[in-house]
């Protein structure tokens, strides 16, 4: 049995949707939802990956590179948000980050 | 069974394993590093499909810059992890149906799509040269300004994660460098005549 296009595709969608599913199942752990969002993003490289390989285009690995930087430049700022916002309020459950609302 | 399709089965139940304790474990730190797993077998699945340098690139910097960010944050965080965990079961139905939904989605679209055959490839992979060397060929000429701002993104990362994590305190004593460079022999010394036996004030 060949590995084709199909099975990486079936990984990447399994592995998207255990991160969504995840968003919502731990949505008063900010940490574990900045999780989710990097298993997301690393089941969208897989995708671009998988493509690039099959359509043999180097575009798709250049464009998991530029999502590989933006996913860096995420984790980056919401852990130092996450880190300035446990020093204000000494927890970081997400029901209490609600003084913004109107 | 071929030895690549032993290590594909292998390296994607390993990603898809792990990715499953990430949001199920009760320990954010185990979280973190069964994370650091799931990248690591992402990255045999890139090698896998031929992108080496992607495989590399997301072994050096993701695991080892960003992850080890994360289980830094995750260890200095004195958080009462349990009261946040309690109240998982009660959402994992809603989850399980919505993660359910998404994945015969996603199956749907795997199943059923096809190449639009007025395609191009914008890039098409040179024969006879190394995965990272063909990158870089693209990567410098063709995607260049995007290469700049992909460069300004992170630089905007690291100015935002400085400022919102900088803080001053009082009473901590630091030094002045231009108060140091601006001392001069007049302001510094000063010369007293002392008699004998009867010594100096103290100020």
């Amino acid at each position: 049995m060949v590995i084709g296009l199909e099975h990486y595709l079936i990984v990447a969608a399994i592995v998207f949707t255990l991160g969504v599913a995840g968003i919502i199942l731990n949505r008063k752990n900010v940490i574990i939802i900045l999780m989710s969002i990097e298993l997301i993003l690393l089941s969208v490289n897989i995708n671009l990956v998988a493509f690039s390989a099959h359509l043999r285009d180097l575009t798709g690995q250049v464009f998991a590179m530029f999502i590989l930087t933006v996913a860096a430049a995420e984790a980056a700022i919401g852990l130092a948000i996450l880190v300035t916002y446990f020093r204000n309020r000494h927890t970081i459950a997400v029901e209490d980050i609600n003084m913004m609302k109107g | 069974m071929s030895v690549a399709t032993a290590f594909f089965y292998l390296f994607s139940f390993i990603t898809i394993a792990s990715a499953a304790m990430v949001i199920l474990g009760r320990n954010p730190v185990h979280s973190v590093l069964f994370l650091i797993l799931a990248f690591v077998s992402a990255a045999g699945l890139f090698v896998l499909a031929g992108a080496e340098f992607l495989a590399m690139l997301l072994v050096v910097v993701y695991v080892g810059a960003v992850m080890v960010l994360f289980l830094f944050v995750v260890m200095m965080l004195d958080v009462d992890f349990a009261e946040l965990q309690k109240s998982m079961r009660r959402y994992l139905p809603v989850s399980g149906l919505i993660g359910l939904v998404v994945l015969v989605e996603l199956v749907l679209v795997v199943g059923s799509w096809t190449v639009a055959p007025q395609a191009v490839l914008s890039t098409p992979t040179p024969d006879g040269m190394s995965n990272t060397a063909a990158l870089g060929q693209v990567l410098y000429t063709q995607y260049a300004y995007l290469f700049q701002a992909a460069g300004l993104v992170l630089l905007t990362a690291m100015i935002g994660a400085i400022v919102l994590t900088l803080q001053h305190r009082p009473n901590v004593k630091r030094q002045n460098i231009s108060a140091q460079n601006a001392r001069t022999r007049a302001g510094a010394i000063e010369n007293k005549q002392v008699p004998s036996r009867t010594g100096v004030p103290v100020p």
